[in-house]
């Protein structure tokens, strides 16, 4: 199936945009605009799937757009129909979410326009075959999210967040720009298919590396360019922060894939070393963060830093063997970052869902005024404790199967001839398995606190079920996460072609197994059966659950809460999310964070009550953004001068430049 | 016939878990009682305990949800399947290639993470304080586990166990001493993970400083017997993992006669014995640690199971 088709369902939800614009007062209008907008975005995602499993029909399309030149060009091949899917999937499901949740929105004329915009925008960065359109799509798609973003600018720091997203954003494209100019050459070819050719010399790849990394890395929340991400993602509707996480960071990371292990050609394996040490700090100075946040989707977006970083570490490694020419082990590493790529938009968009669905009935996002909601909300509740398993990688659920694949790819390292990979690469294994331990410990305190427990307010106790769509987009989910932890020969398989290309080699074939088993390299080695321990677990479970009702005993009475002998009414005596964190806080974050607690006991005879405050230190902000910004800040007031020239100064200001850079030119060699 | 044989003898190796675990910890009790010169309770007692709450009536907190209910069970299943997953007296059993050392992390790590949830799940102080400082210890011990996983794996070429256990039966596993810091660590791990003291003390019930006990402190009945043998099958599991990895004599191989089958399932019960009373002589000699120590003691496995790893990567022979 040619690209067309795919410019034809982006061209619909570009129309969607304006005439939603146009007809907002109507009734119900949201219900029509996301019925369509599901509509074509499961169309383009069974375009994807189609891309995907017929990998030979890759094609091309040049319109008379954009550069008078150039042209825009669009193609499809298996990364980018890989990439449509997830996207594609991320937009169904939050278009039947938003179905429901749609209805409670506040602003709808702020946030209906700029949905359709905001999903092609990510689909045209996708299919964009040349510098331009990528760019022009890349910027289009920020645009739009920003748009969403501050669709609800009268909450407070909404603004601000819009703001510090669309600095990053905008310095993200800028990075990516020189990128793709030292790509593109002195001669200009800014098309893809001619970047392929253009043998850049050691010192400018890694410049282009180093550029991609920071233009991409900045969109997907890479440390320490993630400021704005906890800040921006939490800010939107939630179906829009589900995509935004779950689907967003995934088209930065293909934008990396393509860049880096498409365009840039032959790697060497001392590029690998900063994406392999990115990776491992990310994910677990963002496990760390969401460790201590209150905020629910705050949580949920820290926990997506993490995330980005396992996904880089993955790539990092595949990079490094393919640059030691081990193909095994690089269509390993390469599949796990891309199956964890397609895991982690399913589970993150489903808490996020989950997220929004807490928030719409209880009307706050601080898990300190929830509790209990498993009661109220027993479907909702069930759905997000999927999520929550799937995303501290527990089995039998998808994400540990890409961690399990990612693990197994750190095994194949000690055969690397360099030594720098032969450090680094165990300290990073070192940083994914504490951090997959945390996100557990995370995932607990979210779940733990928000949904079990007694109501802590009035608006956790009468929090209602929410609506059957919603629902609906939720179990879908789940039920992949579910799938893609049983089966996950079936997706590997898929990926196969994508490795082939890209890395140059693929990985066995999985499905003809017996059993359904996944082995990565041989039998001998590793093998999982994520299907078989599901077996496993639920019959012994029930086995025991049968035996022991129907042969001992399966009498039950309610009567009060234990707790050793001294129950207390008060829901504020339960534990919650910063004491539950307290421990943690005491290993890691006196040394990361400067965490610093005060307790006021008042003295005997007083009624004051004691108070514990604690302060906590962004260790990005104070060593990087605080001293950019003061030194921006300083350079503007410096410059301030200039503002108040005559003509006359202006003019020979600019006849100085205009001199310079013809010296500059002149003596240039 | 060959399949019905080697589903027998996953089964044995199931059914042995369940039957020698509860043996274990009452050995293990009656050891240190004897060793504080203490009569003791027979070693069967576990058994009539479990029994016991397995006939009385549960009482339920009134806020518990259902989640509360199906945890037992699920912390169950997933112990049990991890424990027969396990290479106790023969290797190459029918599935052990259905899940590796890390799929049986994971899965000691799921039992974890539901049972964490039921602490926090009635709302009460101790329920909190338990889930809080599990999950503190679990997010140290389990990437220390990880890196005893790696190194073990890079020596044995694979992160199967039943492929392990051969090899380090073999002749050319040899003395490391990326082995012997494994060995360290992997006792401090385990000593963590079953709230044994210096870490956490499982005799206890109300004491500031316990974890594990303050975790399920509203279960009662059928639910506190699937929990409490979840507990002895964990030991189980941690024991035959030091037994299968660093004293693996005996383990029969996949394609064995019965007469080394036997032999096996008798080395395994002597390593079982010999651990269990090493185990107990160590609880009574230590004294337990204040809570925010405990970070520091399985720091000290971290960075011991990181240093053999780094061993593992820069030299074969180490």
């Amino acid at each position: 199936m040619t690209v067309i088709y795919a410019l034809y369902g982006i061209a619909a939800l570009l129309l969607l945009a304006p005439v939603v614009a146009l007809l907002g007062g109507l009734p119900r209008i949201s219900d029509i605009l996301y019925g369509s907008v599901l509509v074509v975005a499961a169309a383009l995602c069974a375009f994807g799937l189609n891309g995907l499993l017929l990998p030979a029909q890759s094609s091309t399309v040049v319109l008379p757009l954009g550069l008078p030149w150039l042209g825009a060009h669009f193609h499809v091949d298996a990364l980018s129909s890989f990439f449509i899917v997830v996207v594609n999937l991320g937009g169904v499901t939050a278009s039947l979410f938003a179905l429901g949740y749609g209805r409670h929105e506040s602003e709808p004329r702020r946030v209906l326009p700029f949905y359709p915009a905001y999903l092609a925008g990510m689909n045209l960065v996708l299919l964009a075959n040349d510098a331009f359109s990528f760019l022009v799509s890349w910027e289009f798609m920020s645009l739009t999210s920003w748009a969403l973003v501050i669709a609800h600018h009268r909450e407070p720091g909404t603004l601000r967040a819009g703001y510090v997203y669309l600095l990053m954003a905008g310095f993200g494209t800028l990075a990516l720009l020189l990128a793709f100019g030292l790509l593109a050459g002195p001669a200009g070819h800014y098309d893809f298919d001619s970047m392929h050719n253009a043998h850049l010399t050691v010192g400018l790849a890694a410049l282009v590396l180093v550029l991609a990394l920071i233009g991409t890395g900045s969109k997907a929340g890479l440390v320490p360019l993630h400021v704005w991400l906890p800040l921006a993602h939490p800010a939107a509707p939630s179906h829009v922060s589900g995509l935004m996480s779950g689907v967003m960071t995934k088209v930065a990371i293909y934008g990396f894939i393509r860049i880096v292990f498409d365009l840039l050609g032959t790697p060497d394996w001392w590029w690998s070393l900063p994406i392999l040490g990115l990776g491992g700090i990310t994910a677990t100075l963002g496990v760390l963060y969401a460790l201590m946040q209150n905020d629910l989707k705050r949580v949920l977006a820290y926990s997506t830093i993490e995330n980005i970083g396992i996904i880089f570490a993955a790539l990092g490694l595949a990079l490094a063997f393919k640059a030691e020419d081990m193909p095994t082990a690089a269509a390993l590493a390469f599949t796990a970052g891309l199956f964890h790529v397609f895991n982690h938009s399913l589970f993150k968009s489903l808490l996020f869902f989950g997220a929004g669905a807490v928030l719409t009935t209880t009307n706050t996002r601080d898990i300190e005024q929830l509790g209990g909601l498993i009661h109220r909300m027993p479907q909702t509740a069930l759905a997000f404790l999927i999520g929550c398993a799937a995303i501290s990688a527990l089995p039998p659920f998808n994400g540990f199967v890409s961690e399990w694949l990612v693990f197994q790819a750190i095994l194949q390292s000690p055969q690397v001839a360099s030594w720098g990979l032969k450090l680094i690469v165990p300290a990073v294994g070192a940083l994914l398995a504490l951090s997959a331990a945390l996100a557990a410990t995370c995932f607990v305190r979210a779940f733990g606190i928000s949904f079990l427990g007694r109501a802590r307010t009035a608006a956790a106790s009468n929090a209602e079920e929410v609506d059957v769509s919603s629902l609906a987009a939720m179990y879908v989910l789940a039920a992949l996460c579910l799938m893609a932890g049983t089966i996950p020969g079936l997706f590997i398989d898929t990926l196969a072609p994508i490795s082939h290309a890209l890395v140059g080699s693929m990985m066995p074939h999985q499905t003809g197994l017996e059993w359904l088993t996944i082995v990565p390299i041989a039998e001998s080695r590793s093998s999982y059966n994520g299907l078989l321990v599901f077996v496993f677990v639920t019959l012994s479970g029930s086995i025991g659950a049968f035996a022991i009702h129907r042969l001992a005993s399966d009498r039950l009475r309610r009567g009060p809460a234990w707790d050793c002998g001294y129950p207390d009414a008060s829901p504020a005596t339960q534990y919650t999310a910063s004491g539950f964190a307290q421990p943690i806080r005491r290993v890691f974050g006196a040394s990361i964070f400067q965490a610093r607690e005060t307790s006021v006991m008042p003295g005997p005879g007083s009624i004051a009550p004691a108070t514990l405050a604690v302060s906590l230190r962004d260790p990005i902000w104070d060593s990087i953004f605080t001293p950019v910004a003061s030194f921006v800040s300083f350079i503007a007031d410096r410059l301030n001068i200039l503002q108040f020239l005559t003509i006359r100064r202006y003019l020979s200001l600019v006849m100085a430049a205009l001199v310079l850079l013809l010296l500059m030119l002149a003596i240039w060699p | 016939m060959a399949l019905i044989h080697d589903f027998a003898l996953q089964g044995v190796q199931m059914l042995l878990a369940l039957v020698l675990s509860p043996l274990l910890t009452g050995f293990v009790r009656k050891v240190k009682a004897r060793l504080l010169r203490r009569q003791g309770a027979s070693v069967l007692q576990p058994y009539r305990d479990l029994l016991r709450l397995l006939r009385k009536d549960v009482v339920l907190a009134q806020n518990a949800s259902w989640l509360f209910r199906v945890i037992p069970y699920i912390v169950f299943a997933a112990t049990w399947v991890a424990a027969s997953l396990v290479p106790t007296f023969r290797s190459g059993l029918m599935f052990s290639w259905s899940a590796d050392l890390i799929a049986i992390i994971a899965l000691l790590g799921s039992a974890r993470f539901f049972l964490a949830l039921a602490g926090l799940d009635i709302g009460t102080g101790f329920g909190g304080i338990g889930s809080s400082r599990e999950m503190m210890i679990a997010s140290l011990a389990e990437p220390a586990m990880m890196m005893i996983m790696f190194t073990l794996a890079l020596i044995a070429g694979s992160t199967q166990l039943s492929t392990m256990a051969s090899f380090m039966n073999s002749s050319a596993v040899g003395l490391r001493v990326s082995l012997g810091l494994c060995l360290i660590a992997l006792i401090i791990i385990a000593i963590a993970e079953n709230a044994r003291i210096p870490v956490d003390n499982p005799a206890t019930h109300l004491e500031l400083t316990m974890v594990h006990e303050a975790m399920v402190l509203e279960y009662s009945g059928r639910h506190l017997a699937l929990i409490e043998f979840s507990a002895a099958l964990k030991l189980l599991l941690y024991i035959s993992l030091i037994a299968c990895l660093f004293i693996p004599w005996g383990i029969a191989p996949a394609d064995a006669s019965p007469q080394p089958l036997l032999v096996g399932i008798a080395t395994y019960v002597a390593k079982l014995t010999v651990l269990g009373a090493l185990l107990a002589i160590f609880e009574t000699v230590i004294a337990k640690m204040r809570v925010f120590r405990v970070p520091e003691f399985l720091g000290a496995a971290l960075m011991l199971a990181l240093l053999a790893t780094l061993l593992r990567f820069v030299s074969r022979t180490f």
